[in-house]
């Protein structure tokens, strides 16, 4: 018996500023985890895959990650896709105070 | 210091304004990630888990006082303030954004720096000893063949796409802190019955998947043959070296696989090839560049004033007993900054603290900086008499911490933090270790100690020469941190062994106080070292530290 498909959220990087973004379902890159279009089918995956790797020429290494179903919407599974919602763990910066690459305004 | 001629001015500058035009071309979408990706990586541009990264050469790790203001000046105006100084004498821009990239190569050229072969099958930026041209046990200073290297390696067209990635180190000294043997190739000075100087050549050391020790292929190089001679063991690397696996890539497996002596065999005939080319331009060369390498002008003072705060101050003197090595001039000492205050992120600098650092290397320490392997800054001449007025206006700024070779001394690379090949973080486990035997006011009396942490086999970390490496793993989606022992980056370098079953994260750090703690109950006198002890008992004493309940319950 195949094993049950784990949903999964496209994600990539920003071309320009780098940054971690997720693919919605109406196919625009979003920096929020939660806003990520949770795909529970296979084959599915893969096409949401190649459609969203197409955007060349806004983002760079798009991939799928696990995730599942949370409380505001799709959560990362893997403990690597949770600090990549969050930015690194010894300083205050990135996604967990909303902030880009780039310098400090 | 060494200062770009003409030709390495305009061979930087056309490279920026190469990748300028590349950058330009990837933005309007004419160039495509798969070409880009490669043109970027030349430069030293990567992608990690939040952000681009720019690794930027620090050549041998020396700096003046001006490239350490310019790295400030980018950490502050294209960057979150600060930089991170790594293991490879280089240092890590963690958050440019893509377009200001050519700027930064810019400024960068401004002062004589880049970011070239920092990423790629090339040789990569040639370490060397951080207190070269410093230290009171070395032969001669190691730099100017350091920068013969560079010179000849920087663009050489046979030598850009050899089948792994290639990392040469030199040590002056015969005490080893360039960790030569765990390098592909490992220069070491030595002079041979005739009083003439010369190198003793390692091939094939490396640390990573396979790690191994470099292997003696010539046990005396005279110095003119240094460039043929690396050039005769590229050639055969880039001829025999296995393309068709990565893992299998690197140098120290085709030593491996081949046998020393073939290699030694095959790298002779080459060199024989190859030598008579070399018709002696390399060695006027090299006479310039020694001559760029003249040391200062040492001042001739008291130094009552050091020698009044030594006795007058403890906690001055804690930081002269721990962060001050011999210079070979004996009015002079050389310090190391420590860039590991106990908590904060070891090797990293903020912008702030990098312009502090470089004033005072262009006012107390004849404007020169070294980064060494181990994350620390140098400043590699400071006379005796200024030491307190140094170490005062340090310690205001945060960079007074007196731990070097320590516990708290810690190497940590990125890891999961930011590092995109990670499987697990280091540097908050490099903190709360720190954190912890600070607390404890346990790591004076621990005394000389090396723990090295690394995020993923890789070993950027260099675990497997700390006396205690970590190595962060994931296993089954979980932070585990497996710990090697006995470790040694040194000339009398070892691998570690590793202890048994890994730790979680929330474990690590109590499973290494236990082992510290048996450390101490071991010890048969202050003065016997960790590693000391360890290699007079071996792994069985220690192991049970580690794993008290082993038999009654299955260590995760
Ligand atoms: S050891 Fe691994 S995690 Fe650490 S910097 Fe190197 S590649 Fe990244």
């Amino acid at each position: 018996m195949s094993r049950k498909f784990t949903p999964k959220v496209v994600t990539a990087n920003d071309l320009l500023v780098g940054d971690v973004v997720y693919l919605t379902a109406t196919n625009e890159w979003t920096r929020d985890h939660a806003k990520a279009e949770l795909i529970e089918d296979e084959a599915h995956a893969q096409l949401r895959l190649l459609e969203g790797a197409g955007q060349k020429n806004i983002i760079v290494g798009a991939y799928l990650a696990d995730a599942r179903l949370g409380e505001n919407g799709p959560e990362p599974v893997h403990f690597r896709e949770v600090f990549r919602t969050r930015g690194p763990s010894n300083y205050a910066m990135g996604k967990q105070v909303g902030e880009l690459p780039g310098p400090r305004s | 210091m060494y200062s770009y001629s003409d030709f390495d001015e305009a061979f930087v500058r056309s490279r920026v304004a190469q990748f300028s035009q590349q950058v330009s071309r990837r933005i309007d979408g004419s160039l495509t990630e798969d070409e880009f990706k490669p043109l970027r990586l030349m430069n030293g541009l990567y992608l990690q888990l939040h952000a681009y990264m720019l690794r930027v050469a620090i050549p041998y790790g020396t700096l003046s006082s001006r490239q350490m203001h310019q790295l400030a000046h980018i950490a502050r105006t294209w960057d979150k303030g600060y930089g991170h100084f790594t293991t490879r004498q280089n240092i890590q821009y963690n958050w440019p954004v893509l377009g200001d990239v050519p700027a930064i190569l810019s400024a960068l050229a401004d002062v004589e720096m880049h970011a070239i072969q920092t990423s790629g099958n090339c040789v990569r930026n040639v370490t060397s000893d951080h207190f070269a041209g410093a230290a009171a046990d070395e032969i001669e200073d190691p730099r100017p063949y350091a920068e013969l290297l560079r010179q000849w390696s920087t663009d050489h067209p046979e030598f850009q796409f050899l089948p792994r990635k290639f990392k040469i180190a030199i040590t002056g000294s015969p005490n080893d802190r360039a960790v030569t043997k765990a390098h592909d190739i490992g220069l070491r000075m030595l002079r041979n019955a005739k009083g003439e100087i010369g190198f003793e050549v390692m091939v094939g050391g490396g640390l990573g998947r396979t790690p191994m020790i470099g292997q003696v292929v010539r046990d005396f190089l005279p110095v003119a043959d240094l460039l043929p001679y690396t050039e005769a063991v590229l050639s055969v690397y880039n001829r025999l070296g296995r393309r068709d696996n990565k893992y299998k890539a690197r140098i120290k497996i085709t030593v491996h696989e081949t046998g020393l002596e073939e290699i030694r065999r095959l790298v002779e005939e080459r060199f024989a090839e190859i030598r008579p080319d070399f018709h002696g331009h390399d060695q006027v060369l090299l006479d310039d560049i020694r001559a760029a390498f003249a040391p200062p002008a040492f001042r001739n003072a008291p130094t009552d004033a050091h020698d009044q705060f030594y006795a007058a101050d403890p906690v001055y003197r804690a930081w002269c007993d721990t962060n001050l090595t011999r210079h070979r001039n004996s009015e002079y000492a050389i310090v190391t900054i420590s860039l590991k205050a106990q908590g904060k992120t070891p090797g990293d600098a903020t912008a702030d603290q990098m312009d502090l650092m470089a004033d005072l290397a262009a006012r107390l320490g004849h404007d020169e900086l070294r980064i060494s392997h181990e994350q620390n800054v140098i400043l590699p001449h400071v006379h005796k008499s200024d030491l307190p007025a140094l170490h005062a206006a340090l310690s205001a700024a945060g960079l007074g911490t007196a731990n070097v070779g320590l516990i708290s001394d810690i190497i940590a690379c990125p890891g999961m933090d930011y590092c995109a090949l990670a499987t697990a973080r280091s540097i908050p486990v490099a903190q709360d270790i720190a954190l912890r035997f600070d607390e404890l006011k346990l790591e004076h009396e621990i005394g000389p100690l090396k723990l090295k942490i690394s995020g993923c086999i890789n070993a950027c970390g260099h675990h497997h020469v700390g006396h205690i490496g970590i190595l962060g793993l994931d296993r089954a989606g979980v932070e585990n941190y497996q710990i090697t022992l006995g470790g040694d980056g040194t000339e009398t370098a070892v691998i570690g062994e590793r202890a048994g079953p890994g730790f979680a994260y929330d474990e690590i750090v109590p499973a290494i106080e236990r082992l510290v703690q048996a450390y101490l109950s071991l010890r048969t006198e202050e003065t016997e070292t960790f590693l000391q002890t360890y290699r007079r008992l071996g792994l069985p004493p220690f192991k049970a530290a580690l794993y008290p309940a082993e038999g009654a319950q299955d260590a995760k």
